[in-house]
């Protein structure tokens, strides 16, 4: 059992009482809502005839439903109307602040509470989205619900919970020029396993985490849960600190250093007990791309698409299945495999720094013809920060369309859809048969970088040969 | 898709039932539920959508719509089931097909929560159990006893040792699956913690 790790100390803090099945009752600190998962939990308190406990530590926005092309009022879905009326309708009644469409800070919920700087080192934070474990990027405990445990947040502010083993993923080197954060997250979980995670939460560590910028973190700490970890983290230090300073939400003055100190107790001390510990050399990573069905299934940008063969017993089936969805042959190369649309966005690759990379790539060149190519900020403040940059005149100049924040493609559940069997490039977080939006649409996984390499080629390229 | 559903209440000792076997590793919420179906204030129309696009895919062959399993309630499924989203429209949906438990090799960890907290106990088996489940459910229709308070399943030809957590059984067991009374009876505890927060004063 893991002992004196970060985890272990948000987790002992937070604990509120044992219950009686033997699992913790642990306080949630910040509770992030949207609007696909939390009506019926609002519904839910209406029927049991209770209250928001404490309705200052939850925070909404609305992020999945909303249209990245026209986002003026009614929407033209009636369905994703009533969903942003609903939840309007539900924070105003509960007094649940609320970062509306307009309001500067709306966004996707995990690129909004970092920036408002709301996120912060030793928290307990739940969202009823799986990518809830991007926050742990800060040295918060971060984990997706559902929305009978939204629910209970709401009313109880805590949730009943088992507490997860801990194993430490330890990065040695760091990345070499052209491979990101994106590239070690898709190579880590293809080296563990897309289920490895269960039952864990994953600590990063090494030199090349540290290395790594905040926003990159994020990415890291998002596609935990991809690799079956529900919730994912990286010890706090003065990157952490620095990328919080003044925020919105940011502690202020005097409580601004009591918060440091605070803070900085929190990291794994250095003999510090885990489950498990698995060391991946950062320097060995490669351009990564996903050729399958599961954001497993990824091979580095030179290499062929495995052969059954290679494969052991456990992952031969969905292989199988993932060669046929796919239309890939066994030991093709995923290198210039054509592209239908290019998509960089999401709560994966969404922030500022996504987008100046990809833009890096862009400028000057055009995204070959028979390429859609779009990018959709994560949030407001990203956006105005990109325009205040320049990055949506560059992006527009190539070729690229440049949209309103949200989820958008990444989950398609506005109108960004893939059609037929299109093959996107894209830069979210999962290739599962249909995520996009069309049951027989295709997802090759890859950074923000190399989306736009993509995009120029019209076909999957190595994003080394534009950077030198 | 059951037109009188009933969400379970309560103690859960015991669920008998057809077994419906669905072969396929890493089966993804989008997959149970694809997310166009979301779109939806409340869950009570999602048990027709369950498996949707697979459904469509396979045009009649999926276990889903296969006449025979029409009045199945186990479901037996491989690894890593309900991997992807947190959605609890996957479970829900599953519930609302007609779902009462779930038999797998394992589960991924949100889906798993997600079960317990809306009463639907997931167990697990070794590979090779399951495979003999599912080759069994292949040729006949095969009609499971579960007691949860042994973790027993019982039929005419197969009798297996089945694997619960063992705070989840206890839960199934006591009702306490659904949390929020058991919660709330700590309510003091909770204010304590949250006046203690060091960060609550931060924000």
């Amino acid at each position: 059992m893991s002992q004196d790790t970060l985890f272990d100390k948000v987790w002992d803090l937070h604990k509120v009482s044992s219950l009686p099945g033997g699992s913790d009752q642990i306080f949630i600190g910040l509770h992030l809502i949207h609007e696909v998962t939390s009506p019926q939990a609002f519904g839910a308190l209406k029927d049991k005839k209770l209250k928001v406990k404490f309705p200052d530590r939850t925070v909404a926005t609305v992020d999945h439903i909303v249209p990245t092309d026209n986002q003026s009022r009614p929407f033209k879905d009636n369905l994703a109307e009533q969903m942003i009326e609903t939840l309007e309708k539900n924070c105003l009644e509960h007094k649940i602040r609320f970062f509306n469409i307009g309001s500067g800070n709306q966004g996707i919920v995990h690129v909004v509470a970092p920036e408002l700087g709301l996120t912060q080192p030793g928290m307990t934070i739940a969202c009823g989205d799986s990518h809830t474990s991007t926050h742990g990027a800060f040295g918060s405990i971060a984990f997706g619900i559902g929305t009978s445990q939204v629910r209970d947040v709401l009313a109880t502010q805590t949730l009943a919970m088992n507490k997860l083993k801990v194993r430490q993923i330890w990065c040695d080197n760091k990345l070499s020029k052209g491979v990101y954060a994106k590239d070690l997250v898709l190579h880590t979980i293809n080296k563990l396993g897309v289920k490895a995670g269960a039952g864990f939460a994953y600590e990063f560590a090494g030199p090349a985490i540290h290395e790594l910028s905040m926003e990159e973190r994020m990415t890291i700490c998002n596609m935990s849960i991809e690799g079956g970890a529900r919730c994912g983290y990286i010890n706090p230090d003065e990157k952490t600190f620095s990328y919080i300073k003044n925020k919105l939400y940011a502690p202020k003055n005097e409580h601004w250093d009591r918060a440091l100190r605070w803070w900085e107790s929190l990291k794994s001390d250095e003999n510090s007990i885990y489950d498990d510990v698995i060391k991946l050399d950062a320097s060995k990573v490669e351009p990564t791309v996903t050729w399958g069905i599961t954001p497993g299934q990824s091979i580095s940008i030179n290499q062929q698409i495995p052969l059954l063969d290679e494969l052991s017993p456990n992952d031969k089936l969905v292989a199988e299945e993932a060669y046929e969805y796919m239309s890939f042959k066994p030991g093709q190369l995923i290198k210039d495999t054509p592209v239908d649309v290019c998509f960089i966005g999401s709560c994966t690759n969404g922030r500022i720094s996504d987008l100046r990379v990809a833009a890096k790539v862009l400028k000057g060149k055009k995204v070959s013809k028979n390429v859609k190519a779009f990018a959709v900020p994560g949030s407001e403040k990203v956006a105005t920060e990109a325009k205040q940059e320049g990055l949506d005149q560059i992006f527009k100049d190539s070729g690229f369309q440049w949209r309103e924040p949200g989820c958008s493609m990444c989950l398609a559940m506005n109108s960004d859809k893939l059609i037929g069997n299109q093959v996107s490039a894209s830069s979210s977080n999962r290739n599962f048969k249909g995520r996009q939006g069309s049951p027989s649409g295709r997802t090759l996984l890859m950074s923000p970088a190399m989306v736009a390499a993509a995009a120029i080629n019209g076909k999957v390229s190595d994003v080394r040969e534009f950077i030198n | 898709m059951k037109s009188d559903f009933n969400p379970p209440i309560g103690k859960i000792s015991n669920i008998n039932g057809q077994c419906i076997s669905l072969i396929g590793n890493d089966i993804d919420t989008d997959r149970i539920i694809p997310a166009r179906f979301l779109k939806c204030v409340n869950f009570d129309s999602l048990g027709e959508s369950v498996f949707e696009d697979d459904r469509k895919t396979l045009k009649g062959k999926h276990p889903f719509d296969l006449e025979e399993n029409k009045n199945a309630s186990i479901l037996v499924v491989n690894s890593n089931f309900g991997c992807g989203s947190s959605r609890e429209h996957a479970p829900q949906a599953l519930m609302r097909w007609g779902i009462k438990a779930i038999i797998g090799e394992s589960f991924a960890d949100i889906f798993y929560s997600n079960c317990i907290a809306i009463g639907i106990p997931c167990f697990t088996l070794p590979k090779k159990s399951l495979e003999e489940i599912q080759n069994y459910c292949n040729n006949q229709s095969l009609l499971l006893e579960i007691d949860l308070k042994n973790s027993l399943a019982k039929s005419k030809d197969l009798n297996f040792n089945l694997e619960i957590k063992e705070s989840s059984r206890k839960m199934f067991l006591s009702g306490e699956w659904d949390a929020t009374a058991t919660l709330l009876e700590k309510s003091s505890l909770v204010e304590r913690k949250y006046k203690e927060l060091p960060y609550i004063k931060f924000i």
